[in-house]
């Protein structure tokens, strides 16, 4: 193929990697990204005015940003670069994006998605009040605003963001109320072999943690978050949980940062046609790809946090590689000593996100436990209790049947924050494996549109 | 407490003045809408599915929990949206944009 039409989504660190690789081909990719400016989440950049150093505004990972942003200042004159442009659906070869009012249907040959991540949310009762954040969001405030999310903040869920977001917090001066984890102590000895994978992030974790806990930070192992408490009109104004020997604790707080983990946006994947296949560690449905990114579906490759939850390490890696699993394909080039040795580092990457998953577990049975009452569906106020109803009115035990009834799932998020509590919701009522529970499919547009949308290509 | 978001730095950026239901707000250039909301008020709108009154969620683009208006009927994501000097933002849907509401 003479000049063959590559167009990346995602300017995170696997699309600026991914882009990169074919700028050093010779070719000059489109990259279509959501945000203002390149970088993704994890390395965003800060807006125009801000003055804060790399160091402090990405810590031990300061030097990765950086050299993701270089590489992207670098090619910025070769690609032909789309920020705050949406893509909203992809089929017969095309892509469609949105831009403000304006769409746009553009054709390709080759589609590497890069589309990242976005938190994993554990409904806890009272979620719905003002206040309450996911982990995610806490960091963007901190990161792109210097603002903290509250005057007193609680964090609540698992994982390593929980750790990091609470210690970056307490470092800008926040006030950090307490570090509440699901998961217990004890699963994070025995995941040690994994997370040995890469010592010096481990490492980096546990003087994480230890810097919370000079800060004077209460940091709970174990706990069974119980109820965010609040006002309707005001916001919330507590949240009490039991702690790991039963007790129940009260805290005051305006505001909680919350998740598990991160979970891949991969409805392009989907609307791309792309298998899927369970991944029972995490309990999520990912679309499926070989070792190099390519996925089921020919043209399409995956990268990054939007294939699996990786890190931001393994993106750089697995962008780079599926861009030039690409061009081998293409004829471009050949498959190098550079591809064994990037598929060797995506492997470690692996091994030690299995750790982190086995650490820091998904605690699916807080999903079963919701009471009737609490809100699932933050988009429309649909409560544990009403989609318990609908499978008893109507035996539905099928994600997207019991969306159709409930519309759990149907709101302006698209299920991105309850599809997956709903899912073990369903699972635990209806006494079948989550897999059988099947995952909510991607539809087009992924998000809303505005309805003033013209042809203006 | 006023205010929901509390600033931690980057204070000295210039400052601009917007106008949110009628009433002028004061922020800084750089400030996202809703930081430039959340800095004086405790919420950006109210639940269309419930009693409460909601300040977002994600800060990402992802969840649609911070929609605002401008005056004229344009549905724009707070978190998203970089603050301006005279936008005039209303904190409810415009009973005029109703009929084509997405």
């Amino acid at each position: 193929m003479a000049d063959p039409r590559i167009i990346i989504v995602g300017a995170g660190p696997a699309g600026v990697r991914a882009a990169e690789a074919c700028v050093q081909a010779g070719l000059r990719p489109t990259i279509i990204d959501e945000g203002r400016r390149d970088g993704g989440q994890i390395y965003r950049r800060q807006p125009d005015h801000f003055t804060r150093p790399y160091q402090k505004l990405y810590g031990t990972e300061a030097g990765r940003a950086q050299a993701v942003h270089q590489a992207f200042d670098a090619i910025r004159d070769r690609i032909d670069y789309r920020p705050e442009t949406l893509v909203w659906n992809i089929a017969d070869g095309h892509i469609w994006t949105a831009k403000a009012t304006a769409q746009e249907a553009l054709p390709f040959d080759v589609l590497i998605l890069c589309t990242g991540a976005t938190d994993r949310l554990m409904p806890v009762k009272g979620w719905n009040f003002a206040g309450a954040y996911s982990l995610g969001g806490a960091q963007v405030a901190l990161k792109s605003q210097a603002v903290s999310i509250g005057h007193r903040v609680v964090f609540m869920g698992s994982g390593p963001l929980l750790y990091l977001v609470a210690s970056q917090y307490v470092e800008a001066g926040a006030d950090v109320a307490a570090v509440l984890d699901t998961s217990p102590f004890t699963a994070r000895v025995k995941a040690l072999p994994d997370l040995l994978a890469m010592p010096s992030v481990l490492w980096n974790g546990v003087r994480l943690t230890q810097a919370l806990k000079r800060a004077g930070v209460a940091v709970h192992h174990g706990v069974t978050p119980v109820e965010i408490v609040g006002d309707p009109h005001d916001g919330l104004g507590g949240l009490r949980f039991r702690d790991r020997g039963g007790t129940e604790r009260r805290i005051a707080c305006d505001a909680v940062a919350m998740g598990h983990h991160l979970r891949p946006e991969a409805q392009l994947a989907d609307l791309a046609r792309c298998a899927f296949a369970f991944d029972p560690l995490t309990r999520q449905w990912l679309a499926e790809r070989d070792g190099d990114g390519r996925a089921s579906v020919a043209g399409i490759y995956l990268a990054g946090d939007g294939a699996k939850i990786l890190g931001a390490r393994s993106a750089e890696a697995s962008g780079r590689l599926a861009a030039l699993a690409a061009l081998a394909d293409l004829g471009l080039t050949s498959d190098t000593g550079e591809m064994e040795r990037l598929r060797g580092d995506v492997a470690t990457y692996a091994r030690f996100a299995r750790g982190l998953a086995r650490a820091f577990p998904w605690p699916a049975q807080q999903a079963a436990a919701l009471p009737d009452e609490a809100i699932l569906c933050r988009c429309e106020g649909v409560t544990a209790g009403d989609l318990r109803a609908v499978m008893r009115e109507t035996g539905a035990q099928e994600a997207n049947r019991a969306k159709a009834f409930s519309r759990v799932g149907m709101g302006r998020c698209q299920g991105r924050y309850c599809g997956l509590a709903a899912a073990e919701l369903i699972a635990a009522e209806a006494g079948i494996p989550i897999e059988q529970v099947g995952r909510l499919r991607g539809q087009a547009p992924v998000k809303p549109l505005t309805i003033a949308i013209g042809d203006d290509a | 407490m006023s205010r929901r978001f509390v600033r931690l730095g980057e204070t000295d950026r210039p400052p601009l003045t917007l106008h949110v239901d009628g009433r002028p707000v004061e922020a800084l250039v750089g400030d996202t809408l809703m930081v430039a909301l959340l800095a004086h008020g405790r919420t950006l709108r109210q639940s269309e599915f419930g009693p409460e009154a909601r300040a977002g969620f994600c800060l990402m683009g992802a969840c649609q929990d911070c929609w605002v208006w401008t005056e004229t009927g344009d549905r724009l994501r707070a978190c998203s949206t970089l603050a301006a000097s005279g936008q005039r933002i209303v904190t409810s849907q415009p009973e005029a944009s109703w009929p084509t509401h997405a």
